[in-house]
């Protein structure tokens, strides 16, 4: 089955969801309800309703400042609403930490990559491999007990590693990657959690642009493997092709739902970039020329 | 010249000296605080203080030696637990702020007439109620032992017994650090101690790790306060003081945060030459026209005044002190 | 970073920790056997001074049957001491005295150690008893601690109960022990509020500080003893007026201020070091100052008014005239302080760059500039609250710093760590805290008070009382 195929299919299970906020999907995987959260007297976040659709690519897009982090942060357990509540798999996760939210299956990434700088790369993934008996003070003194689980995931690491072409990098500090291997090294390390859901935060942010189609060919490669993948963007033309649907926030509320070509059409939409700034065209469609990319590529490779 | 060799010799065995072992120990526990989790740990003393006091109440009051112990780790479990459980969750700055108070108002009860029938009051916990059941535990012969020019009686306060106790402890503690810092759970820890969020969307509860660090850091340093009662008398004004939690803080960044010999190294170069500078600064003061001018007294403050320095030297310019490795510098705490 | 604060968990930690702390006060008055320590024949008040003596035995036991003489200012008296409490007299003026003993009456088995001073000095305060402590029998030897002798010499010799330790000593008497009426409790919010004023002038600047550049500086306890202690060295030591050793002290650590900006923290700045770096440089700093203050005053208590003070009542609070201005210039200071924050162009600067650093400066703002004000504000402050606690308070020591340091923490985190407001706010409430709780646990412990509020404050609402709750995580 090739990705375009399996592109149509996941749109398929789409195809009859009405194209309007809130929306109701037939496997909704993550269900949120009167989201508020206010900073002082600013209400950064009110989302009435949403459902993401289980096994799909969802874009959260919106311009800057449309409350879009915020929201993420509240799902994910890094920031308290005023009030909501929301579920995962039918089970609520409101009032949950981020670590519970973690282990319920719902890793996240950061805007900001945190990949940490000091430890090395393959120390990094295995800080995210679960259920780690030597992660338990009563049992980390004695490395016979833990050994076996080490290397186990050693194993699994290096595989995802090569996968991310970071397998050269494995004994490297994080630090001394580059912006967008950080990035790749961010997602890596979500998968070594075996996730559910993955959520991303501006994945794009600041990657060199051949890193982008990379980025987003991994991005593509989770969700036909079954995961349920959540992003933040506010770049809408950077989400079209690879998004099966598109949510898209200003000013803290959902204004408008749909696949994504069209959404981008959408009078809300378009008022909503409008109104908040315009940075004329993001979209690099010369990304899409394979000859230029083959080169990124291989620059990249050199790095 | 027999003078120099003479301030030589004081100075180089402070390197085997019970109080180096005894801050040897504290180091390494605020290192698992701060070195390995980014903690900060501003009242290791009021730990050592209530380590000492729980040691001595117990023999005083008739316990047997292994109770005295495990009533001075479990006073540091409960101290951390108590500190930590508020403020762990907030920003790195506060647990600074309630542990350099918590260490004072420790040290405030202890010379308070409150208790003063179990602690001594300002006078403290002389030696003498608890050391017999100590020295009981001495496997050596009466006597005195001299290794080249360092002799001292085997069993008694400054004796051949408190050193193999103390540096035996400092190579146990050693050891179970060194393994907890390498395994998975030491892992958790250093990626904490860097980015608490990142590891929080890991799945790791955060604050339990923290919790965990500064029990056991805690409960360490509880242990180095029975140390260095052990050869001298429990004093809450010598020994709670932010001077004590200082010296320690030295102690830990000369040798280097995050490794594991540092704090060893740190205690044993920091009391050679603090001995060596006070001694040396002392016999000039009482032997030379110097003396007209600085007191011995004044001594002792230009020594803590370069105590102080040196430490802010330390932070300025290598960070990593002497063992560590600066790109895992442990500056990393917001 | 927030997130786990709706946890059952964390709601069952604060009740177990609040109940724990509930029980703490429960705990100390339970002992009032213990915590008796008043003085025979001798009840300081706002005119009387005393003096009094003990000879204890290792075990903390009185001797009695021992004469002590005092003599001091052209006064002597003979005492002879009882077995349960310390004799005292009361001294006619305030001042120096030597309290010696007569070892001939001393029990046989009771003889002082070889080599023990038969003398001891202690400085007469109105409101206050000073006490001369003599330790006799067998392993009344000072108890040993090599490496920390500079901390021994400033306890040995002096009263082992707290009755001289500097902000320790409680001027109005152990109010602990007297019965309680409500003039009692007046008198103590009065003191409160003597206290708050000159700790808020003093915890303005460490929040401004925290405010502009985000460091909790562990040294701003030493600059409000370096205040003390210059004012010591100049009106005291030298002679000079009061006005005059004030502006020399005030301009003297304002200085401190500049050259520490300029030489320590702009090029750690420019570094961008991490402010918990930062924090530990300050440490550093703050163990430098503390010994370069005992330097200058030595281990001892000292005062800088060494005349007698003369008592006003004003609305039924009794306080020294000393005290009465301190307050009056603390409480101008701060009006002072809010009107540049608030009226002014660099005040609203200032407060610009607490909000947001980058913001002011691309408004044209220079926050080195402002950085740099406000350090000369804040140790200038600090010094001038440290000065006029040492005049209004009588006898301070080199523990001042590390003493004022915990309360002034105490009172911003209670206001609202960096905010000026916060600050005042939070001074003026540990001020009451401290002098109230005086009348319910011993004076020697009443800054443990001020701790249980950190940390009640910590558990249940850690951005203070007007702090904004996104400095907070």
């Amino acid at each position: 089955m090739s990705v375009d195929e399996t592109t149509t299919a996941r749109s398929t299970s789409l195809a009859d969801v009405a194209h309007e906020p809130g929306a109701a999907k037939p496997d909704p995987i993550l269900v949120a309800d009167h989201v508020v959260r206010r900073f002082g007297g600013m209400t950064a976040v009110d989302v009435d309703h949403l459902e993401v659709q289980e096994g799909v690519i969802t874009a959260l897009i919106g311009p800057n400042g449309a409350g879009k982090t915020t929201f993420f942060n509240l799902l994910t357990g890094f920031d308290t609403p005023n009030t909501g509540e929301w579920t995962f798999q039918g089970r609520s996760l409101s009032g949950k930490s981020g670590a519970a939210v973690a282990k319920a299956g719902v890793v996240r990434t950061f805007q900001l990559t945190k990949a940490l700088g000091r430890l090395t790369v393959l120390q990094n993934m295995l800080l995210a491999s679960r259920d780690n008996p030597g992660e338990n003070l009563w049992l980390s003194w004695l490395p016979f007990l833990w050994k076996k689980h080490e290397a186990d995931s050693t194993e699994k690491a290096m595989e995802i590693l090569a996968r991310f072409k970071l397998d050269t990098k494995a004994n490297d500090y994080a630090g001394s990657l580059s912006g967008g291997q950080r990035k790749l090294l961010e997602m890596a390390r979500a998968l070594m959690t075996d996730p559910t859901m993955i959520m991303l935060d501006e994945p794009m942010a600041g990657v060199n642009p051949a890193l982008v189609q990379s980025l987003l060919g991994h991005v593509q490669a989770l969700r036909d493997e079954g995961m349920t993948v959540l992003f933040v963007e506010h770049d809408m033309h950077a989400v079209r092709h690879i998004s099966d649907w598109v949510v898209v926030m200003a000013e803290g509320r959902i204004v408008a739902e749909g696949p994504p070509s069209s959404v981008m059409k959408d009078e809300a939409v378009v008022d909503a970039y409008l109104g908040a700034h315009h940075d004329t065209d993001l979209g690099d469609d010369s990304l899409l020329d394979p000859a230029v990319l083959a080169r990124y590529e291989a620059e990249e490779e050199e790095r | 010249m027999e003078e120099f060799l003479r301030i030589l010799t004081q100075s180089a065995g402070e390197i085997l000296a019970p109080t180096t072992a005894a801050f040897a120990i504290a180091a390494i526990g605020l290192n698992l605080h701060f070195g390995y989790t980014g903690l900060l740990n501003m009242g290791q003393a009021g730990f050592m203080l209530l380590g000492a006091y729980g040691f001595g109440i117990t023999l005083t009051l008739g316990g047997p030696i292994w109770l005295a112990f495990l009533i001075a780790i479990a006073a540091g479990v409960v101290f951390a637990l108590l500190l930590g459980m508020p403020t762990l969750q907030l920003r790195g700055d506060y647990l600074a702020i309630v542990t350099i108070s918590a260490a004072e108002i420790v040290r405030w009860f202890g010379r308070s007439t409150l208790w003063q029938e179990w602690t001594g009051g300002a006078s403290g916990l002389q030696g003498r109620y608890y050391k017999d059941p100590f020295h009981a535990l001495s496997f050596l012969p009466e006597g005195r032992f001299a290794l080249g020019p360092f002799e001292y009686i085997n069993t008694g306060s400054d004796s051949w017994f408190t050193r193999i106790f103390a540096w035996g402890l400092v190579a146990l503690v050693l050891i179970f650090v060194w393994l907890i810092t390498r395994s998975p759970w030491g892992r958790v820890l250093k990626g904490i101690r860097e980015d608490e969020d990142a590891v929080r969307a890991l799945g790791k509860s955060v604050y339990s790790y923290k919790l965990q660090a500064l029990v056991l850091g805690g409960a360490i340093g509880a242990l180095a306060g029975v140390v260095y009662a052990i050869p001298l008398a429990i004093s809450p004004d010598s020994m709670g003081g932010r001077t004590m939690t200082f010296f320690v803080w030295t102690v830990l960044l000369l040798g280097g945060a995050a490794t594991v010999f540092g704090p060893v190294l740190g205690s044993m170069i920091f009391f050679t030459a603090y001995m060596f500078m006070r001694t040396g600064m002392r016999a000039l003061s009482e032997d030379t026209a110097v003396g007209n001018v600085i007191s011995t007294t004044q001594v002792e403050y230009i020594g803590g005044m370069l105590v102080g320095i040196t430490l802010m030297c330390l932070v300025i310019f290598r960070p990593q002190g002497i063992l560590g490795n600066k790109k895992e510098l442990a500056f990393n705490v917001r | 970073m927030t997130a786990d604060r709706l946890d059952l968990a964390r709601r069952t930690r604060r009740a177990i920790a609040a109940v724990a702390l509930a029980l703490l006060p429960a705990m100390l008055v339970a002992h009032p056997a213990t915590a008796s320590t008043d003085d025979a024949t001798c009840q300081p008040d706002n005119e009387t001074a005393c003096v009094a003596g003990m000879v204890l035995t290792a075990d903390n036991d009185h001797v009695a049957g021992v004469e002590l003489l005092v003599t001091g200012e052209g006064f002597t008296a003979d005492l002879i001491t009882t077995d349960e409490r310390p004799v005292a007299v009361a001294v006619p003026e305030v001042g120096r005295y030597v309290v010696a003993i007569d070892p001939s009456t001393l029990p046989d088995d009771q003889q002082l150690p070889e080599g023990a001073e038969l003398e001891r000095e202690v400085v007469a305060q109105t409101g206050a008893t000073a006490r001369a402590a003599f330790r006799v029998g067998s392993g009344a030897e000072a108890p040993a601690a090599p490496s920390e002798t500079a901390e021994d010499s400033a306890t040995a010799g002096t009263a082992p109960e707290g009755g001289d330790e500097g902000v320790g000593a409680a001027p109005e008497g152990d109010a602990s022990q007297r019965d309680f009426n409500w003039g009692q409790l007046w008198q103590q919010i009065g003191s409160g509020l003597r206290f708050g004023l000159l700790l808020a002038l003093a915890s303005i600047g460490l929040n401004l500080v925290f405010g502009t550049t985000g460091l909790s500086n562990f040294a701003h306890g030493e600059q409000f003893a370096l205040g003390a202690a210059l004012g010591f060295l100049t009106i005291n030591v030298m002679g000079m007026p009061i006005w005059l050793g004030g502006i020399l002290t005030i301009a003297v650590c304002g200085m401190t201020g500049w050259a520490q900006d300029a030489g320590i923290w702009r090029p750690l700045r420019k570094r961008n070091v991490p402010v918990m770096q930062l924090m530990i440089v300050s440490i550093g700093l703050s163990i430098t100052l503390q010994y370069v203050i005992q330097l200058l005053i030595g281990g001892g208590s000292e005062r800088i008014l060494s005349s007698n003070p003369r008592p006003i009542t004003i609305v039924g609070i009794t306080l020294s005239a000393a005290s009465w201005i301190s307050m009056l210039v603390a409480l101008v200071c701060v009006l002072g302080i809010a009107w540049f924050l608030t009226r002014t162009r660099i005040g609203r600067a200032t407060r610009a760059v607490s909000d947001n650093p980058a913001l002011a400066s691309a408004t044209g703002i220079d926050p080195d500039k402002i950085i740099r004000l406000v350090w000369v504000m804040a140790t200038g402050f600090a010094a001038l609250a440290g000065l006029m606690w040492g005049t209004s308070f009588g006898s301070f020591n080199w523990q001042l710093g590390i003493q004022l340091l915990l309360l002034m923490f105490a009172a911003v985190t209670l206001g609202g760590l960096g905010t000026a407001l916060g600050a005042f706010v939070g001074s003026l409430l540990i001020g009451q805290v401290v002098e109230l709780s005086n009348l319910v646990i011993p004076s020697d412990l009443r800054y443990a008070s001020a701790l249980v509020i950190l940390i009640l404050v910590l558990l249940f609402r850690p951005q203070g009382i007007l702090g904004r709750r996104e400095r907070v995580g």
